[in-house]
């Protein structure tokens, strides 16, 4: 009788491509390669003829014409003489801009919400659980439009703020008035906010390709700075404490570092607030925040905190009761036990799935195309692809662009998750 | 002489303090047990009367009989007094068919709605496998349904009847043999796009029978070249089937006997019609292909882990809004010169990899959390892959992902709404702004938005819990 484990010894057989579990791999591979490369080769020809057909050309020559159009928002200078690629430049930092804010705001808010539906309080869990699964439940679609649709149809018009002689003598109010100390106004054609000036600015530095906001830069710096310092002394505070036993108190140090080279130099570089003004029929001065803008980060903010909540929830039931337990028996107070028992242990938890909803909330701003928010979708993919009738390279690009972002933020991540990982042998 | 002062029978307990019981203990507990647990309670009661302040006039107000909207606030004010606000309702009376239908011809609504009931009756099988009561209740439910809103729809005699015939046939099938359902199931597809689209009916009988091919192929040859290679012969059959005999045979059939319904254009589609005939599709193929990507990026072979990596990352690094631009401007770039098919079928393609490369990762995650005893377990059973897969893997890390797949479906379905942004009519983005350009109801905006609003909530909420349903039906782990 043959032996299971008997290798059969009578040579290479053809058939044992299909047969034999050693080779059959490699014969999958191998079909799957070859079944692939066919496939592109047939949709590269297919594209080779179809651009032929319609005498395009494949090139990205288009990026440094002349856009010709106007973008509302500009974190960056812009003209519509500017280049395509300068208009995708500004694009991409309106993607970003909203999803740096959103991540933020929904985190927050998330984390708040998550906290207050595990509280045992009867009346305000069950409002968050509602809140939950009203965003949840809905689509993110229908938040951007309501928002858009209240913020740009039910705000005053700026005509409402303005007082006239007579409505003075009367002693009548106007029919709108500005929000927090007056100033900040909601109009029906955006936010009014103040915007930060600098009367002794230090001027731009011109590279040539890119010019650079001194006085931006200057304060990045400073704060940078001040952080680093004030590690370096939270370190030394800790070295003293293994080594003596006794923490030295440096909570004035720290806000001394962290705050004062701030304000000097504010106050060196002459900072002030210009608040906007009604003059005539509009608001002049400060920052006119687009609806568009608001209404994208709002509906962002409100939909991924629903999710972010959950999270939240999920990693604090995840730690299991024992933990808290063992740490009142150590005789920790309850904020402590929270900061150094709880927290760590259900971050754990939390911050791979975190990682997504920001990953989801990053790509979901493509979504402000329908309120027309001009994001890297609605300069590239939207009004530069529509002018130059590029449909292949504008998609290619915006589709290159979204992956770096998504690799580059979920790539950060991770890196921050290892370090919060269990160090497991 | 006994001792007389004892007490003989004991004192009945006194109730508990009324701090400490009833509705007064629950409050102290639940409500009012700390200083911050009082300041939540009162913001939480002035939340609510802030809501209740602001909407319950509005809803009261409602106008459910008006043609435009400033005739609604007119009727509001004449009601309510002068700076009353209330919801117009009669909105609805005129656009529902447009929320629900789209542009689909009001005489052929019966198609749709046949489909929707023909959906559940589809789906029992699969949703509550061998339980003959549950499958009784979906599918009379379903036969209810299509009674009613056949009527309601004026249907015509003839596909009234017919639908009868269907659905109660159905139902008896359901009692009589319930394993025999499932072949419903496979034919509903082809069934659900000819009631949908129309045409001939021989179309969807001709492109079934490109699968008769497939199997009668598979059979023949694999006793002769073994099952994989058969296998792949069938496919090859049958898609030379389906690209050069499919469309002489059903010319040639419909000459000889031409019955058919009338087509509708892919543009009279709109509505939830439309964000349910793309959500359904979809999430029926993405699952199967989600598999597939789930355990080719599990797999030993290098190129398939490659590629389904690859595929998986590259879907998921991008906004499907950026992929259903692909589908409406790019697709045809990388067809054959000349093929122009239809935009909703580009879009299901697309949103279904979309969805199969999510559900491919929650999957994964499924296959990962199964103890490696399993698949030791599978091999040491002499279990060839596929097998090991299908009978002991593929069961269990299915059941783990249940609650991960259907949110997957949920967000899905949500996502649907996008296809409003190049250009088709789903409610949200299509109808709704339809609606908002009306003459009649320029500056309407809450009444349309809670309208569609509700209705995906009541579905994906229906959804989750029906996926909880699932988890507790199928948990089988000591508790």
């Amino acid at each position: 009788m043959a032996m299971a484990t008997d290798v059969p010894k009578d040579g290479f057989r053809l058939s044992m491509l299909i047969y034999d579990t050693r080779y059959r791999s490699y014969t999958i591979q191998l079909v799957v390669l070859v079944l692939f490369a066919l496939a592109v080769a047939w949709l590269l020809s297919n594209t080779v003829q179809n651009l032929a057909a319609r005498g395009k050309e494949f090139n990205f020559g288009f990026l440094w014409q002349r856009a010709g159009y106007d973008i509302g928002q500009q974190l960056i200078p812009y003209t519509n003489d500017s280049t395509h690629f300068r208009a995708l430049l500004v694009g991409l930092i309106n993607t970003l801009v909203v999803a740096f804010f959103g991540c933020i705001f929904a985190t927050i808010l998330g984390v708040l919400i998550g906290v207050l539906r595990l509280s045992k309080n009867w009346l305000v869990s069950r409002l968050m659980t509602i809140y939950v699964e009203m965003f949840r439940n809905v689509p993110l679609l229908l938040w951007i439009l309501l928002s858009y649709v209240i913020l740009s149809e039910t705000t005053p018009q700026p005509r409402d703020f303005r007082v006239t002689d007579e409505m003075a003598a009367a002693g009548k109010e106007p029919a709108a008035a500005m929000m927090l100390f007056d100033t900040v106004a909601v109009t029906n054609r955006g936010t009014n906010i103040p915007s930060p000036l600098f009367e002794r600015g230090l001027g731009t530095l011109d590279l040539g390709f890119l010019s650079l906001n001194l006085t931006f830069w200057a304060i990045v710096a400073v704060i940078a700075g001040s952080v680093w310092v004030n590690r370096r002394i939270l370190a030394s505070a800790r070295a003293t404490q293994e080594a003596t036993g006794v923490r030295p108190v440096t909570w004035w140090k720290s806000i001394l570092v962290l705050f004062a080279p701030l304000i000097a130099l504010l106050i060196a570089l002459g900072f002030h607030l210009e608040i906007p003004e009604l003059k005539g029929f509009n608001f002049a001065g400060g920052i006119l925040v687009a609806h568009s803008f608001t209404a994208l980060l709002i509906a962002l903010t409100l939909y991924t905190a629903a999710f972010i909540a959950e999270i939240v929830r999920a990693g604090i039931m995840a730690v299991s009761r024992g933990q808290s337990e063992a740490a009142f028996a150590l005789g920790l107070r309850p904020g402590r036990t929270m900061n150094l028992i709880i927290l760590p242990q259900a971050l754990r938890v939390i911050i791979p799935p975190l990682i997504s909803q920001y990953l989801n909330l990053t790509k979901n701003t493509s979504l402000g195309i329908a309120v027309s928010y001009l994001d890297l979708r609605g300069t590239l993919g939207g009004i530069t692809l529509n002018q130059t009738g590029r449909e292949l390279e504008c998609m290619l690009l915006m589709m290159l662009i979204y992956l770096t972002i998504s690799l580059t933020i979920s790539t950060l991540m991770n890196i921050y998750n290892k370090s919060v990982q269990l160090k497991a042998r | 002489m006994a001792i007389e002062f004892s007490r003989k029978d004991m004192l009945p307990p006194l109730p508990p303090p009324v701090s400490e019981r009833g509705a007064v203990k629950w409050a102290r507990e639940n409500l009012f047990s700390t200083p911050l647990n009082i300041a939540l309670t009162v913001l939480g009661v002035l939340v609510i009367l802030w809501l209740v302040k602001s909407a319950l006039p509005w809803w009261l107000n409602s106008v459910w009989n008006a043609s435009s909207l400033s005739e609604c606030r007119a009727i509001v004010e004449a009601s309510a007094g002068a700076g009353a606000t209330g919801a117009c309702w009669a909105m609805l009376r005129v656009w529902w068919s447009g929320f629900i239908f789209g542009f689909y011809p009001s005489a052929e609504w019966w198609r749709p709605i046949l489909s929707l009931g023909l959906l559940f009756a589809a789906l029992s099988p699969a949703l509550f496998a061998g339980q003959k009561r549950n499958l009784t209740i979906v599918i009379a439910g379903a036969a209810l349904f299509l009674v009613v809103a056949l009527y309601l729809a004026e249907t015509p005699a003839t596909a009234f009847v017919l639908s009868m015939v269907l659905i109660l046939g159905l139902l008896a099938l359901a009692q009589v043999a319930p394993a025999k359902l499932l072949w419903f199931t496979l034919i509903y597809p082809a069934l659900m796009l000819w009631l949908l689209w129309g045409g001939s009916v021989w179309l969807p009988i001709v492109g079934m029978a490109g699968f008769g091919v497939l199997y009668f192929v598979f059979r023949l040859a694999s006793p002769f070249i073994g099952l994989a290679p058969a296998a792949g012969l069938g496919v090859v059959a049958a898609a030379l089937w389906w690209l050069y005999i499919d469309v002489p045979v059903v010319n040639q059939l419909q000459g000889l006997l031409p019955f058919g319904i009338p087509s509708i254009d892919s543009d009279e589609f709109g509505g939830f019609l439309l964000a349910t005939v793309i959500g359904v599709t979809a999430i029926t193929f993405s699952l199967p292909i989600g598999i597939l990507l789930a355990l080719g990026r599990q797999s030993d072979m290098l190129i398939v882990k490659t590629l389904s990596v690859g595929f998986i990352e590259f879907i998921r690094g991008v906004p499907l809004i950026t992929l259903l631009f692909t589908a409406s401007l790019l697709l045809q770039y990388f067809l054959p010169p000349g093929t122009n098919f239809d935009i909703i079928l580009r879009v299901i393609i697309l949103v279904t990899f979309f969805a199969a490369a999510y559900l491919a990762e929650v999957i994964r995650g499924g296959l990962a959390a199964l103890p490696r005893g399993q698949y030791e377990a599978a091999d040491a059973l002499g279990l060839d892959y596929w097998r090991a897969q299908r009978l002991i893997i593929l069961p269990q890390a299915l059941k783990i992902s249940i609650p991960a797949i259907v949110s997957t479906f949920i967000g899905l379905f949500k996502d649907t709404t996008l296809v409003g942004l190049i250009g088709l009519y789903e409610p949200l983005k299509g109808i709704t702004q339809l609606v908002r350009a009306d003459t009649n109801w320029k500056g309407i905006y809450w009444e349309p938005y809670i309208f569609v609003g509700v209705i995906f909530f009541v579905i994906c909420f229906g959804m989750s819990r029906y996926s909880m349903y699932l988890e507790r039906k199928l948990k089988t782990d000591h508790r």
